[in-house]
């Protein structure tokens, strides 16, 4: 694999051991995940043991070792959210993608996430669907932007934009 | 670089910094017209970015009426639920929910004509009378907006705009004629306690780091807002970047430090974006970096991610997070003002707290004490959400009651159902029953009541929302989060979300109460940080206030706000039913039977009580029981 961008990130933070954190941002948007390559070169230039690293990459709920869907939905579940009837939406999509939080869709298509609060909570219950927030939301709302994502697989119609 | 005039310089002296911003305020005066759009997160999630795209196409078209005319895309004014939101200034005309179709008729009747447009404006609930004014909406009349009013003021991007409203000016008189130690008997003086929830007195903290023996220190600006429901702090490092780095340089001014770090979770990229941007542009003018403003001071900050994890927002977890590591807590023996960041002296403040600092620093502490109760001075944002009309971002003063609050600013229940509670402090926090709504708003009056202040967040709850379900959702979160260090905190949440489980799905028998309270007390008093130890209260305050709700869980197997799956039947009334069939399409299990225009009917073991037919229905026929 190439690991050219992962040496620029990490030159970006001026090789510091602190900006650990942020590398690893840098790193997964590069690769939608963290994959074990870079992680052995981020070990090496910052002079971390691996283990270390691994540690880090497992305790923060942002990182994923395993590579991430096409599209990416995440629900909030923040307590605004929540009381807004938010569980409802994440069981159906539970339902209709049949995965739980953090993980994705056979297909490679859908990853779903659950976090704990968006900020966006006057206009709750709300989901956030390739960085774009969507406000008010239902299971059946929900349920349907799903399904044109799963649909325009076949018709070609939904296209990450 | 975005949003910086080609007039930039480095700022070297105060006198240079007056000057700058009479240029600004000469080149603002020639605007004949100011259309702000927000930009905050929330109505960004309405929109408003095709709003804000609309407006610059149809001004590239020409000019309108002569008028030199400036679009602003600016921060959160906090009425999110109205979102987008457009204010046309100088006139002051505040549009709500704005679409892009509005565009055209915004530019030609009220900007070219100076005509109102009367579907954009706010109607009065009571009255049913538009307003025209922001100030007027029962919403912002009963706020006192000292630190919200400058996000609608300004462009976050553009370090311009906060030149424009007296931005960096206390920096200015700080570093010109005030020494280090007036600084922290002024802000002593003005009795601004932490924001953040535990309200530490901010003076008296910065006091303890200036005295903590090292020549080493370091400042931070949490945004690490974890507690779900509270978004004040994205807002204000969002909307007014520059007001939080002003108030860490007066900070780091006072008590000696040359080197700051903003910590922003993970969730606000906005957040994250507009602070390094700020801060760019702030050591470009000059304002971080060596010898500010001539004055021999020398103080930078960096920006460090967070990485989803709750238990950041607790100091010494953050500090952990900063320096790399696995955000662990650590017994607090020792704080963080004498050994922190690389166990060198660090003061931690709460993005609010330093927004206040400027402001304080502008008016004088007399000024700032003035406001509020005995014990709890100046104002707090609070994120009013949940079961309530009017949501979004509130200012006010200490010592308000919560009714005023949810029912003066808020403008009481959603949909008819009646309110019976608050939530404030987060997963620390409480709930707070409606008798007891006359409490004043401060740090002590809500601790008293068995809640807390917290960082801010204040979540409205109906005869909708089930108190067992709320303490449930609030232990699970904290067993998601807790880190796993202490035992009493990682196996008691994971035990009392056990018996909160058994309770919703009609499990729980005489002994389940008792039980409960009994861990929920050992896990408050054995925990090593905050977490744990505050983790029990959102039990024991619904115990304490809605002790009833648990039993009826417990001893007659049903959920009285029909919320706890296992315990509930969906039904259509057959009188209600019109039979056009919505449910039955909309449902994803088919389970609803019926013909077109003859009732319908659920099968209740096929349906999953998604409630996608109770939210299609327009007749209000689904039941829930």
């Amino acid at each position: 694999m190439n690991l050219r961008p992962v040496n620029s990130i990490i030159e970006r933070y001026g090789g510091k051991r602190t900006a650990l954190i942020n590398i690893l941002h840098d790193v997964q948007d590069q690769y939608s995940h963290l994959p074990k390559e870079a992680l052995k070169t981020v070990a090496q230039k910052l002079r971390i043991d691996l283990p270390d690293i691994y540690g880090v990459a497992t305790f923060y709920k942002s990182f994923s070792l395993i590579p991430k869907g096409k599209h990416s939905l995440t629900l909030c579940h923040g307590t605004a959210c929540h009381v807004r009837e938010g569980v409802k939406i994440l069981r159906e999509i539970k339902r209709r993608l049949n995965i739980e939080p953090g993980q994705t869709t056979g297909d490679g298509q859908i990853s779903l996430n659950v976090v704990n609060c968006l900020g966006v909570c006057a206009i709750g219950p709300v989901m956030v669907l390739d960085g774009k927030f969507y406000g008010e939301m239902n299971a059946l709302k929900a349920r349907k932007m799903v399904e044109k994502i799963l649909n325009g697989r076949d018709g070609g119609k939904y296209e990450k934009n | 670089m975005e949003g910086m005039g080609e007039n930039m310089r480095k700022i070297k002296s105060v006198s240079q910094l007056e000057g700058w911003r009479e240029q600004i305020l000469a080149r603002l005066k020639e605007s004949e017209t100011t259309i702000s759009v927000c930009g905050g997160t929330g109505c960004q999630a309405y929109g408003c970015q095709k709003v804000k795209k609309a407006f610059q196409k149809e001004l590239s078209k020409g000019k309108i009426n002569n008028k030199k005319i400036t679009l602003k895309y600016t921060g959160c004014p906090g009425f999110c639920e109205r979102g987008p939101l457009v204010t046309i200034l100088p006139d002051n005309i505040f549009y709500q929910r704005v679409k892009v179709e509005d565009v055209p008729q915004i530019l030609s009747e009220t900007v070219h004509h100076g005509r109102k447009i009367d579907h954009l404006l706010f109607e009065d609930p009571d009255l049913h009378k538009k307003i025209l004014f922001a100030q007027d909406i029962p919403f912002y009349r009963a706020q006192k907006r000292l630190l919200l009013s400058k996000n609608d003021l300004i462009d976050p991007t553009r370090i311009e705009d906060y030149i424009a409203i007296d931005g960096y000016q206390s920096l200015a008189k700080v570093l010109s004629r005030i020494q280090p130690e007036e600084i922290i008997e002024e802000i002593k003086a003005s009795g601004l306690r932490g924001r953040g929830g535990a309200g530490y007195p901010t003076g008296k903290k910065w006091e303890n780091c200036k005295q903590a023996p090292g020549d080493t220190k370091y400042i931070i600006c949490n945004c690490d807002e974890g507690d779900p429901g509270a978004f004040m702090d994205r807002s204000l490092l969002e909307g007014n970047p520059h007001s939080i780095l002003e108030g860490m340089l007066i900070g780091a001014y006072a008590i000696g430090a040359k080197q700051g770090f903003i910590y922003v979770r993970q969730e606000y990229p906005l957040a994250y974006q507009n602070a390094e941007r700020a801060i760019t542009q702030a050591r470009r003018a000059g304002f971080l970096g060596k010898n500010i403003l001539g004055s021999g001071f020398d103080f930078d900050v960096d920006t460090a991610r967070g990485g989803g994890a709750f238990i950041c927002g607790e100091s010494t977890a953050l500090i952990a997070s900063i320096e790399g590591r696995v955000g662990e807590p650590r017994s607090k023996q020792v704080h963080t003002v004498s050994q922190g960041l690389w166990e060198k002296p660090t003061n931690i403040n709460n993005v609010e707290t330093w927004a206040n600092v400027p402001l304080i620093v502008e008016k004088g502490s007399q000024w700032f004490s003035s406001i509020g109760t005995e014990k709890s001075k100046g104002t707090k944002i609070f994120s009013l959400v949940g079961k309530v009309k009017n949501t979004g971002l509130v200012e006010v003063p200490m010592g308000i009651t919560l009714r005023e609050i949810i029912f003066d600013i808020g403008g009481g229940p959603q949909n008819g159902k009646a309110i019976k509670a608050v939530q404030t402090g987060g997963p620390s926090g409480g709930c707070i029953p409606a008798s007891l709504f006359d409490l004043p708003v401060d740090y002590d009056s809500l601790t008293r009541a068995g809640s807390m202040m917290g960082s801010g967040g204040m979540i409205v709850m109906d005869e909708g929302t089930c108190m067992v379900d709320v303490a449930k959702y609030f232990v699970h979160f904290l067993k998601e989060e807790s880190c796993g260090k202490c035992l009493p905190c990682r196996e008691g949440l994971k035990r009392m979300g056990e018996i909160l489980d058994g309770i919703t799905e009609g499990k729980g028998n005489g002994e389940t109460l008792p039980l409960l309270e009994e861990l929920a007390n050992v896990v408050a008093d054995a925990s090593l940080c905050g977490l744990g130890k505050s983790a029990p209260n959102p039990i024991l305050s619904g115990l304490k206030y809605f002790r009833p709700e648990f039993e009826d869980h417990v001893y007659r197997k049903r959920c009285p706000a029909a919320v706890c799956t296992p315990l509930i039947q969906y039904s259509i009334s057959g009188t209600d039913c019109t039979g056009c069939g919505a449910c039955k399409k909309a449902c994803p299990a088919q389970a609803i039977e019926g013909e077109r225009k003859q009732s319908h009917w659920i099968l209740p073991e096929l349906c999953t009580k998604c409630g996608s037919c109770r939210d299609v229905c327009k007749t209000q026929a689904v039941r829930v029981q």
